[in-house]
């Protein structure tokens, strides 16, 4: 049955073709419901695998589905295969399931554009597919049993996250931030790309599939071979997955991706895509752990951007900014959790997240509806009674994402902590602790400030309206998977340990031992007192004291003025890019035009000033040395043949 | 099947039927326009199809030439007509055949101005063009890669833009030049092989085997080197491209950009690298790094311009830079991979060019400020355009990047450092094509001109079309290529190998230190 695991692929990249020739026949919202029930379909098959692997023995759960040979050029021979094991399965269960559910709240709230007017059935239908492709390169990007394929679907779902950024390509700014996102990717993949090269240089001949299975046979039996690049190797895909899971120092692009529509911005820059970098960290584990050092800076990576963002959303009004630095922390969790061996606990978080933050986006994108695309929370505020649906599933994604005790968020990043400080990286876990303090206080100001109090802007406010139950009903799946998405994982029980276990034990340095049950106890109640700690500021700063907010802001101005500016990094990117176009209008004045090509006309005419000279032809006609040249060409062989023959 | 096939003189088949279409258009009226376009495309449909023999007929796993045909022409200078494909040249080929019926559909309405010296002068073109794939005597080599100057001189200078003239000239200079030094070295060659066997020869493979004095084989290998490096045209060489393209008619941009710039690549493969294994082993690091910097030179060159087309030219020069990348990498894949990029560029680039002729025609300008939010009017032609834009830029899955990806694999393992500058020419690419993408497709519509420009008509839908197909074919299933091209590939760097290393046995010690240098990493 895994053998037709291949049919994941067939439902959305059906209804895209369909859609992109045809879908503006098809018109409103046909167009949308054939892209959702593919996906749906897909999600199905994704079922079907899942439990065709769980029908395994836990030791045959790795399984290659060979599609076609793809590039083979001597030893390189990656293949259009596919590998089913329990990690892969598990991110196209999220991909699929998550991905349906945006897709069926896409049907409704993509009727209407970015200016709240009828969105015409054309682009309508061009959204799915964008939408359906992302989800079939994201499937590609997770479903692969090579590098090279992988890397087919790491830009495949960037090429996505371009078009769908990019959406309202009328727009200056949303065309920019999609540009900006795929050539930040871009140096990320260039990452991705040497690393994949140097792996082949250094393993061709044993593992030239690049298959991830020969691979780890090549860690476990001949590590040597792998030994000297592996340091390079990993720190370069470190750098991809910064760029794809917008890390430091590769985050600049995510804040902008904001400028998508909001269901993308649920799907593809918080619940999926970018944590293909998380997977891709976890999938190449085994080589890291052999890299040694390297983890100990996806470590850092994780928890600097984890606290780095964590500050920046602290400052931000706009909802959906808040939520995409809130996107970059969560990752920075994953990350740190990946850096201190974790990855079922990084896994963990990855899965949760998907739920609580595209919840949260759908959310917001159901406030924007309803205030007619305003999204500064300063000018809401009373929105509970207007939007109780909204305001429900809302208040259960933020509670998730701020770790209040037993929803799923807390679980998954309680498993983080616990990870990092039983790795003895206290400094990381006091960092991560902090964190999560901060997650709390901003999730819960998403909270009280549009949602509580009275309306600030009262014409805003009396045209509120709740969103058609097609969009409200993704919300509900959600919300009720962000309260027992937890169940996954349950300390002590650790359903997904088990699950995932085949990979992690692959290690050389082998799954870490699991805390004494009172460690564990203990740091389980430190996370939900920061948790809810964090949420009691939250309702002293902005709903009791609103002024209290205003005076620690003034006591930080400086510390507040960085994080409010996202730390310079935009800044010194733009001076980078500037310099660049500056070198290359040098390169293409100053060297091509006038020196080069200078060079050449110079020579040319210093050989037609001695011709000139020389023989007198001073007819000025240039095609004249052309065809002389050419004709003195034809002489000389002529001359030669003539020779040639006499010489007989 | 094959024998049948084989007997057919197939490739004088495919290279001379342009030339009879052309001698046929000799005889119809100049006012009989459409009798005129019928006959060229006919012409050109004919040869592609009969060029498809050489696909299907092909002995899949074999490395040597198919489809050879060799009889005496001069005997007594030992000129032969000798002709064959292999792996390498299969393709480019296959390409010129493809390409030319589209660049016809294209010039069906656009060209108005003396059709049918237009029509008599692209078909000659072809036949020069597939001449130069198939010839295996180094002077029949030799008047197939000069006659292709001709007809595209008088395409540029008479159908071309403002500045024809200056650049017609620059690229029948630039390159005659190179050629000139060229035509010197193969007669030298052949002269050796008189010398050392008493008998004439300019055969290919006859002269694989004379021994060039150490002195001598360097120059040789230069004059040969520096015929083609224009042709691509390597860095420092390329300033005839930009002002050739931008100049050239459309049909002449494509065939330009298509098909004439492989005659380069093409030559540093076939006779500089098999003639002078030792010197190609010795001059790698140079070929190499010129190509790294035409990579990043051109891309960020690209990246500044105001008109389209010269966008494109550097682009080609970037692109290219790859394909030399490649195959001074010396490795299967990079060799392969070089073989199959310069397909792809092909493609992609002819279909750029095309694209950018479709625009041109509605607003005669190609300037890029000219535009802008051009997605909303022209849905059919922006989506098209976007992905020959993903094409070029190497996006997985597409054509381009299995060449580009194989070409950096290749060259990893024989240069670290120029693999990883190379590598850094795919943020480039992607970087001046989306900023190109963004100033004509996206923002609002704020030129007037562009209001009501009309989609495209389904004639230039179908010139495009058969590219984009074969941009997925190619992306998804390159092994249908591969095949073909790897056993061929192989052979020739067994070959060069083998010969360099014999060379290094002789007391040269020089070579003997840089071949063992270059395969020591």
């Amino acid at each position: 049955m895994l053998d037709y695991a291949w049919l994941i692929f067939v439902p959305p990249l059906a209804a895209l073709l369909v859609n992109a020739f045809f879908g503006r026949r098809l018109g409103k919202p046909a167009a949308g419901y054939l892209g959702a029930v593919a996906v749906g379909l897909s999600f199905l098959v994704a079922l079907g695998i899942f439990f065709g692997l769980l029908g395994l023995p836990a030791e045959e759960r790795s399984h290659t589905v060979t599609l076609w040979s793809w590039i083979h050029i001597g030893n390189f021979r990656p293949d259009f295969a596919l590998l089913l094991d329990p990690l892969s399965s598990l991110m196209a269960l999220v991909v699929t399931g998550v991905g349906f559910l945006i897709h069926v709240y896409s049907v409704e709230y993509m009727k209407l554009d970015d200016e709240h007017h009828q969105l015409d059935a054309r682009r309508y239908a061009r959204y799915f597919v964008f939408l359906n492709f992302f989800i079939v390169a994201m499937l590609i990007l997770v479903l692969a049993n090579n590098l090279v394929l992988l890397y087919l679907g790491w830009e495949g779902v960037g090429l996505a996250s371009y078009l769908l950024i990019g959406f309202w390509f009328h727009k200056p700014s949303a065309a920019d931030a999609g540009k900006k996102a795929f050539l930040v990717n871009r140096v990320g993949d260039f990452g991705m790309a040497v690393a994949i090269m140097l792996i082949f240089a250094a393993v061709g001949a044993q593992a030239g599939s690049l298959a991830f299975t020969d691979l780890y046979r090549v860690i476990q039996q001949s590590a040597p071979l792998l030994a000297g690049v592996a340091s390079t190797v990993t720190l370069l895909l470190l750098l991809a997955a910064t760029g794809k899971s917008a890390q430091i120092p590769l985050w600049v692009w995510l804040p902008d991706a904001m400028e998508g529509p909001t269901p993308v911005s649920a799907l593809i820059h918080a619940a999926t895509m970018v944590t293909a970098g998380v997977y891709m960290t976890v999938r190449m584990s085994p080589l890291f752990e052999l890299a040694g050092n390297t983890l100990t800076w996806v470590a850092w990576v994780g928890a600097l951007t984890a606290l780095m963002a964590a500050t920046i959303a602290l400052t931000k009004t706009d909802l959906k900014r808040i939520l995409a630095y809130s996107t970059i922390s969560q990752l920075g969790y994953m990350f740190l959790g990946v850096g201190v061996g974790g990855y079922v606990a990084a896994m963990f978080h990855l899965t949760t997240h998907a739920f609580f933050k595209a919840l949260l986006f759908l959310a917001a994108g159901s406030v924007m509806h309803a205030l007619h695309g305003e999204l500064d929370i300063n000018k809401m505020g009373g929105l509970r009674a207007k939007l109780p649906t909204t305001y429900r599933t809302f208040l259960i994604g933020a509670a998730a994402l701020a770790g209040f005790p037993l929803l799923s968020g807390f679980f998954s990043k309680d498993a983080i902590l616990v990870a990092t400080f039983e790795h003895h990286a206290y400094l990381l876990y006091a960092i991560g602790l902090v964190t999560a303090l901060l997650t709390a206080v901003y999730s819960f100001k998403m909270v009280f400030v549009p949602f509580w109090g009275q309306p600030r802007d009262r014409k805003l406010f009396d045209h509120a309206h709740e969103s058609p139950a097609l969009m409200t009903l993704p919300l509900w799946v959600l919300a009720a998977l962000s309260v027992v998405g937890g169940l996954v994982n349950l300390p002590f029980v650790a359903t997904l340990e088990h699950w995932l276990e085949k990979l992690v034990a692959l290690g050389p340095v082998g799954k870490p031992e699991h805390p004494a049950l009172a460690v564990e106890l203990a740091l389980l109640a430190v996370s939900a007192l920061v948790a809810l700690g964090g949420i009691w500021l939250a309702y002293r700063a902005y709903v009791q004291q609103p002024d209290l907010a205003v005076r620690i802001r003034e006591r930080i101005k400086p510390l507040h003025t960085l994080a409010a500016n996202g730390y310079y990094f935009d800044w010194a990117y733009n001076k980078l890019v500037e310099g660049l176009w500056a070198f290359s209008r040098f390169l293409a004045g100053a060297v091509d035009q006038q020196s080069i090509d200078a060079a050449v006309n110079g020579l040319a005419r210093a050989f037609g000033w001695l011709g000139s000279r020389t023989s007198r032809l001073e007819t000025g006609l240039v095609s004249l040395y052309a065809l002389s040249l050419f004709v003195g060409l034809v002489v000389v062989l002529g001359y030669f043949l003539a020779t040639a023959i006499i010489g007989r | 099947m094959s024998t049948s096939l084989t007997s057919l003189p197939v490739l004088s088949l495919v290279v001379f039927l342009p030339l009879v279409g052309a001698l046929a258009l000799l005889f119809i009226r100049s006012s009989a326009e459409r009798a005129l376009k019928w006959t060229a495309m006919l012409t050109a449909l004919l040869t592609f199809a009969v060029s498809l023999i050489l696909f299907f007929g092909w002995r899949v796993g074999e490395a040597g030439y198919q489809f050879v045909e060799q009889r005496p022409w001069v005997p007594d200078v030992g000129i032969g007509y000798h002709l064959g494909v292999d792996g390498i040249s299969l393709f480019l080929v296959l390409l010129t055949t493809f390409l030319m019926p589209l660049t016809l559909l294209f010039s069906w309405d656009t060209v108005k101005d003396r059709l049918k010296a237009y029509l008599v002068l692209m078909l000659l073109l072809e036949t020069a063009m597939l001449g130069v794939f198939v010839a295996l005597d180094l002077v029949l080599f030799f008047v197939f890669f000069e006659a292709s100057l001709i007809p595209m001189y008088f395409l540029v200078g008479r159908w071309g833009g403002p500045r024809r003239v200056y650049a017609a000239l620059k690229f029948f200079i630039f390159t005659a030049t190179g050629s000139a030094l060229m035509l010197a070295a193969i007669l030298v060659l052949g002269y050796l092989h008189q010398q050392q066997t008493g008998r004439w020869s300019f055969d290919l493979l006859d002269l694989y085997s004379v021994v060039i004095p150490t002195g001598l084989a360097p120059w040789l290998f230069l004059a040969f080197t520096l015929a083609f490096a224009i042709k691509v045209p390597l860095f420092p060489f390329h300033t005839w491209l930009p002002d050739a393209h931008v100049e050239a008619p459309t049909a002449g941009s494509v065939i330009l950009a298509g098909i004439l710039l492989k005659m380069g690549t093409y030559g540093l493969l076939r006779f500089s690298a098999t003639l002078f294994p030792a010197e190609t082993y010795r001059f790698t690091p140079l070929l190499m790094a010129l190509a790294v910097v035409g990579i990043l030179y051109g891309g960020l060159v690209a990246l500044v311009q105001k008109d389209v087309k010269s966008l494109v030219a550097y682009s080609s020069v970037a692109h290219l830079g790859f394909v030399v990348l490649g195959l001074f990498s010396l490795t299967a894949q990079g060799v392969s991979g070089a073989v199959l990029q310069m397909v792809n560029h092909g493609l992609s680039t002819g279909a750029l060019f095309l694209l950018v002729g479709f625009i041109y025609e509605r607003r005669h300008t190609r300037l890029l400020s000219e535009f802008g939010g051009l997605w909303k009017v022209m849905p059919v032609y922006a989506a098209i355009f976007l992905i020959v834009t993903l094409s070029s830029a190497g996006l997985p899955g597409l054509n381009g990047f299995v060449g580009e990806f194989t070409i950096l694999v290749g060259a990893m393992q024989a240069s670290r450092f120029f693999a990883v500058l190379g590598t850094l020419g795919i943020i480039v690419a992607a970087w001046y094509l989306l900023w190109a993408f963004r100033q004509v497709f996206q923002g609002p519509v704020t030129n007037p001109a562009n209001q009501s420009l009309k989609d495209l008509h389904w004639r230039e839908v179908l010139t495009v079309a058969p590219i984009v197909v074969l941009f997925f074919v190619i992306g998804l299933f390159p092994g249908l290529f591969l095949e073909r091209i790897n056993p061929s590939v192989e052979a020739l760097l067994s070959q060069v190998n083998q010969r360099a290393l014999a060379v290094q046995a002789e007391p040269q010690p020089q070579a003997l230190s840089l071949v063992k240098l270059v395969q020591r990493n």
